[in-house]
C-alpha cells in the first residue's frame, strides 16, 4: 500500500530500472513494480520511466491507462474489491452494489471523501464457489449478503460519515 | 534420468505415487480452499501428528484443486480416499486422533449429499465425481504441485523424453493432428494443424506462447490446472517447441492469479534444475527455455494478437489477421499461441497415443472438456467430463440440480462472448459444434447456471456491459456499436424500451459481427442474440407490460409489506437508509415506493417474510 504523504521518493525506482535494464518489452513489468512500491502510479514516476526508457511520456501514459491494473490516482486506505463476475452476478452482486450506493454513496471506482474506502468492481476473483465474493484489504468475504457486507464495513472502517 | 512408470492417466489414487508406503493426508491449497483457511488446516494437521509421534509415518501433502470448491477446504486421507469437506483448523486434531490413530473416519466432516441419506465416505462415490473423466485434472488433488518428483512419478516428462529421443518433430505434429485435439481456448482450431503451420514458416527464432489470460468472469479452469499441475503445461509447451522448432516461450498469466504464478515459478526452477528446460535437453541437441509474463488486467489481452502486443510492452490491442501468428507474431517472428489446456493434453497424447485420445469424447471433438460449474447449482466447482455428455448430466447429475427447489432457467457457456441456452437444450450432447449450432459456444470452460430468479434481459445487459467496458477502442464497430447496444438494453431494463428496439439490437449485432477487428467485437453480441432467440418473451414483458418476471430490474419492481405477516418489530425501518419505511411499533409497516431505493436490505433482514417483491403481471 502506498503512503499518504505527498513527496514521491523517486529513488525507489533505482532497483527496478536495474532489474529490467536492456530487456525488450519491459514497460509493463516496470509499471507493475512501480505500483507495488507506491501503491499507485504518481505522474512523477511516469515521467521518470519515460525518461529512463527513452520513450515519450504519452506512450507510458497510453499503456498505463489501457490496463485496469494500474491506478493513476491515489486510492483509499481500505480497498473493497467486489466481484461482479458472472457467478457472483447471478448470486446477488447487483443488490450488494445498490446497498453500497445507498449506504455509502459510493459507486464502483470511487473513494470516500475522507480517503478511507475505495470500492472497486472486479470480474471474477477466482472464488466463484463462494459467490458472491468480495475482498476487503486482502481478506476474502464469501457468500455475502447486504447485511453482512454493511456490518463488516462498519466494524472495520472508521468512516467519517456513513450515511 | 529417473523416470519411473505409472502410465495410467485415469483418475486414481497415488498408490504408486511418490511415498506409496506412507499414509497421507492431502490438503487442497488451491485459491478457493486457501481463501477459507486451508493453510491453517495443514499447519494444525502437522502439529497434531507431531503430538501423536506420527509425523514421520504420515505425510501431510499440499495438493492442487480437487474441484469441489464449494465444499472447501477439502482434505482427503489416502489410501482410503476418505473425503472430508469444509474442514476447519480446529478439526485437524479430530482427523488425526479419530481417523489416523483410531481408524474411524470423522463422520461429521464427511460430505452430506442432499440427495442421499448416508454421508459419503469416498472420493469417487460422491455424485459430483461420478460422471467425470479426469485426464487434465488427474493429478490435481493427488500430487504436490511444488514437487517435481511427484509429477515424474505420475509419468511426467516421459512424453518429452519420448519426443526428444524417439520422434522427429514432424512425427509429434502428426500424432497430435491424428488425435484430433482441438484448441481449448474457445475456437476449437486443430492444435496439430496449428503447430504444422508454425513449423512450416522458414524464419527463426520462433516462439511458443501459452495463453493463461483466462479473462472470462466466472471461469477458473486454467488457473486450477496451473496451480494443481503446472508441470503438465510446461511439458506440453516444451513438446510444442520441439515440434515447431522454437527456442523460447512465454506463459502469459492473468494478473489476478498470484498463486498460479508462484507455482509456475517453482515448477520452472525445478524443471531447469533437472534439465527439462535449458540447453541440450535429454542430450538431443534441442534447447528451450521460457518465462512468465504477468498480464495487467485487460480482457482483450486473451485475444492472441492483443496478447502478443502486451508481451511486447504495448497497449493490448489486437491486429487484423492475416498475418497469423504462425507466420508473423511476437516481434514479427513465427509464433504459436495455445491455451493452457491445449498444451497440457499433449504429454498425455504422446504417452498414450492418438487412438487412446480419440476414443474419448465425440468424433469431431475428441477428449474431455473442463468446466467451471458455478451459479445457481447445488454443487459448484471444477469438473472434467468427456465431450458428448449432456448439459442435463452436468447440471443435475454432477451439479446436483438447482438449490432451494427453484426452477432451472438457463445455462450460460462461453463467457461474455458465449450464449445462454434454455431447458430444451439440456439433452443435447455437447461438443464444439453442437453448442455452436444451438446458439452458444464451448468457450474456454465457464458454465454458469441461472435459475428462475435471474432476469435474462438484465443478464444479457450484464455481458454486453462487460464487452463494452473491455472493448479496446481500436475499431469503431466494437467501440461504438457495443455502447449503442448497451444503451438500448439499459433502457429496456429501466422500463423505457420500445418494440422496435428488438430489431435495432439485431441490426447492430450484425454490424458488430461483420465489422469488428477481433473476436471481442465479433462475438460480443452473442449473449444478447441468444437471449433474444430463446427468451424473447422476457424482453417483451419488459417492453410491453413494463414487468420484470424475475423481479430483478429495479425500475420495474416494488417492495411491499404484507400487513398480515408484519409484526411491527421495526427492524426493516432501522435498516432503511432511504427512510422509506414508516410504521408504529407493533403495527404493520408501509414502504414508500417513491423513497425506496430497492436495495433489498429490508427484504433480507425481515425475520417474518413479511416483505415481498412485486412486479406487474
Ligand atoms: C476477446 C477474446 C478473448 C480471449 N480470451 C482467451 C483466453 O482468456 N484464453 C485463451 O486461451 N484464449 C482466449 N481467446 C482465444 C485466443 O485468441 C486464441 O484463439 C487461443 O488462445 C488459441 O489457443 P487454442 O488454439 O489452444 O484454443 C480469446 C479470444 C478473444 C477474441
Ligand atoms: S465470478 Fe465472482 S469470484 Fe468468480
Amino acid at each position: 500500500m502506498g503512503t499518504h504523504n505527498d513527496a514521491v521518493d523517486l529513488s525507489l525506482m533505482d532497483d527496478v530500472f536495474r532489474e529490467y535494464e536492456g530487456q525488450r518489452g519491459a514497460l509493463i513489468p516496470i509499471l507493475q513494480k512501480a505500483q507495488e512500491k507506491y501503491g499507485w502510479l504518481p505522474p512523477e514516476v511516469l515521467n521518470l520511466i519515460a525518461k529512463k526508457l527513452g520513450i515519450p511520456v504519452s506512450k507510458v501514459f497510453g499503456v498505463a491507462t489501457f490496463y485496469a491494473q494500474f491506478y493513476l490516482e491515489r486510492r483509499g486506505r481500505h480497498i473493497l474489491r467486489l466481484c461482479d463476475g458472472t457467478a457472483c452476478h447471478v448470486r446477488g452482486t447487483p443488490i450488494l452494489l445498490t446497498a453500497l450506493e445507498e449506504h455509502y454513496q459510493l459507486e464502483p471506482g470511487e473513494t470516500t471523501e475522507d480517503g478511507e474506502l475505495t470500492v472497486e468492481l472486479v470480474y471474477c476473483l477466482g472464488s466463484c464457489a463462494l459467490a458472491p465474493v468480495a475482498v476487503l484489504d486482502g481478506e476474502v468475504l464469501g457468500r455475502l449478503r447486504q447485511n453482512m457486507l454493511l456490518r463488516t464495513l462498519k466494524k472495520r472502517i472508521d468512516l467519517a460519515k456513513p450515511a | 534420468m529417473s523416470v519411473h512408470a505409472s502410465p495410467s492417466l485415469t483418475f486414481e489414487s497415488p498408490e504408486q505415487g511418490p511415498d506409496s508406503q506412507r499414509r497421507c493426508v492431502a490438503v487442497c491449497m488451491g485459491t478457493g480452499c486457501s481463501s477459507s483457511e486451508s493453510a491453517l488446516v495443514r499447519e494444525r494437521l502437522r502439529e497434531a501428528l507431531v503430538e501423536q509421534g506420527l509425523d514421520a509415518e504420515v505425510e501431510v501433502r499440499r495438493t492442487g484443486c480437487f474441484g469441489f470448491c464449494e465444499q472447501g477446504p477439502i482434505t482427503v486421507v489416502y489410501p482410503e480416499e476418505v473425503f472430508y469437506t469444509r474442514v476447519k483448523p480446529r478439526d485437524a486434531q479430530k482427523i488425526v486422533e479419530e481417523h489416523i490413530v483410531g481408524g474411524r473416519p470423522v463422520e461429521k466432516l464427511l460430505y452430506k449429499d442432499p440427495l442421499r441419506e448416508q454421508p459419503v465416505q469416498k472420493w469417487h462415490e460422491i455424485g459430483f465425481y461420478g460422471k467425470q473423466k479426469r485426464i487434465l485434472l488427474g493429478n490435481c488433488g493427488v500430487i504436490d504441485p511444488e514437487n517435481i518428483d511427484h509429477y515424474i512419478a505420475k509419468a511426467g516428462y516421459q512424453a518429452l523424453e519420448k519426443c526428444l529421443t524417439q520422434l522427429e518433430p514432424t512425427d509429434v505434429i502428426e500424432e497430435v493432428t491424428k488425435s484430433g485435439l482441438r484448441g481449448r481456448g474457445g475456437g476449437g482450431f486443430p492444435t496439430g494443424v496449428k503447430w504444422g503451420l508454425a513449423r512450416k514458416t522458414p524464419r527463426w527464432p520462433k516462439y511458443v506462447i501459452c495463453n493463461a489470460d483466462e479473462g472470462d468472469p466466472g471461469a477458473f479452469m486454467d488457473r486450477s490446472l496451473l496451480e494443481g499441475d503446472p508441470h503438465s503445461v510446461i511439458e506440453g509447451m516444451i513438446i510444442a517447441a520441439y515440434a515447431i522448432g522454437a527456442e523460447y516461450g512465454y506463459i502469459y498469466v492473468r494478473a489476478e492469479y498470484p498463486l498460479a504464478v508462484r507455482r509456475l515459478r517453482i515448477a520452472l526452477e525445478q524443471a531447469r534444475e533437472r534439465g527439462f528446460l535449458g540447453e541440450n535437453i535429454f542430450n538431443s541437441g534441442f534447447s528451450f527455455d521460457l518465462q512468465i509474463k504477468e498480464g495487467a488486467g485487460a480482457f482483450v489481452c486473451g485475444e492472441e494478437t492483443a496478447l502478443m502486443n502486451s508481451i511486447m510492452g504495448e497497449r493490448g490491442q489486437p491486429w487484423p489477421r492475416p498475418p497469423y501468428p504462425a507466420v508473423s507474431g511476437l516481434w514479427d517472428q513465427p509464433s504459436n499461441v495455445n491455451n493452457v489446456k491445449s498444451y497440457a493434453y499433449a504429454p498425455a497424447i504422446i504417452r498414450n497415443g492418438a487412438d487412446w485420445f480419440k476414443q474419448i469424447g465425440t468424433p469431431k471433438s475428441p477428449g474431455t472438456a473442463v468446466f467451471a460449474l458455478t451459479g445457481m447449482v447445488n454443487r459448484t466447482g471444477l469438473i472434467e467430463v468427456p465431450m458428448g455428455i449432456t448439459l442435463r448430466e452436468i447440471i443435475f447429475d454432477i451439479g446436483g440440480g438447482i438449490p432451494h427447489g427453484k426452477q432451472f432457467k438457463a445455462v450460460q457457456t462461453g463467457g461474455p462472448l458465449g450464449g445462454c441456452l434454455p431447458e430444451e437444450y439440456l439433452d443435447v450432447p455437447i461438443d464444439f459444434d453442437s453448442l455452436q449450432a444451438a446458439g452458444s459456444v464451448m468457450g474456454s470452460g465457464g458454465m454458469v447456471i441461472a435459475d428462475e430468479s435471474t432476469c435474462m434481459v438484465e443478464f444479457a445487459r450484464f455481458f454486453l456491459k462487460f464487452a463494452c467496458e473491455e472493448s479496446c477502442g481500436k475499431c469503431p464497430p466494437c467501440r461504438i456499436g457495443s455502447l449503442r447496444m448497451l444503451e438500448i438494453l439499459t433502457r429496456i431494463t429501466e422500463g423505457e424500451g420500445r418494440l422496435e428496439d428488438l430489431d435495432e439490437l439485431k441490426r447492430l449485432s450484425k454490424g458488430l459481427q461483420r465489422g469488428s477487428l477481433c473476436g471481442l467485437g465479433q462475438l460480443a453480441p452473442s449473449p444478447v442474440l441468444s437471449v433474444l432467440r430463446h427468451f424473447e418473451d422476457e424482453f417483451r414483458a419488459h417492453i410491453v407490460d413494463k414487468a420484470c418476471p424475475a423481479r430483478k430490474c429495479k425500475a420495474l419492481i416494488t417492495y411491499e409489506v404484507v400487513a398480515e405477516l408484519c409484526t411491527g418489530c421495526m427492524v426493516c425501518g432501522r435498516n432503511c437508509a432511504a427512510n422509506a419505511i414508516t410504521g408504529e411499533k407493533l403495527q404493520p409497516h408501509v414502504i414508500d415506493p417513491e423513497l425506496c431505493e430497492r436495495c433489498g436490505l429490508c427484504y433480507e433482514v425481515c425475520n417474518f417474510d413479511a416483505i415481498v417483491i412485486k412486479s406487474p403481471r
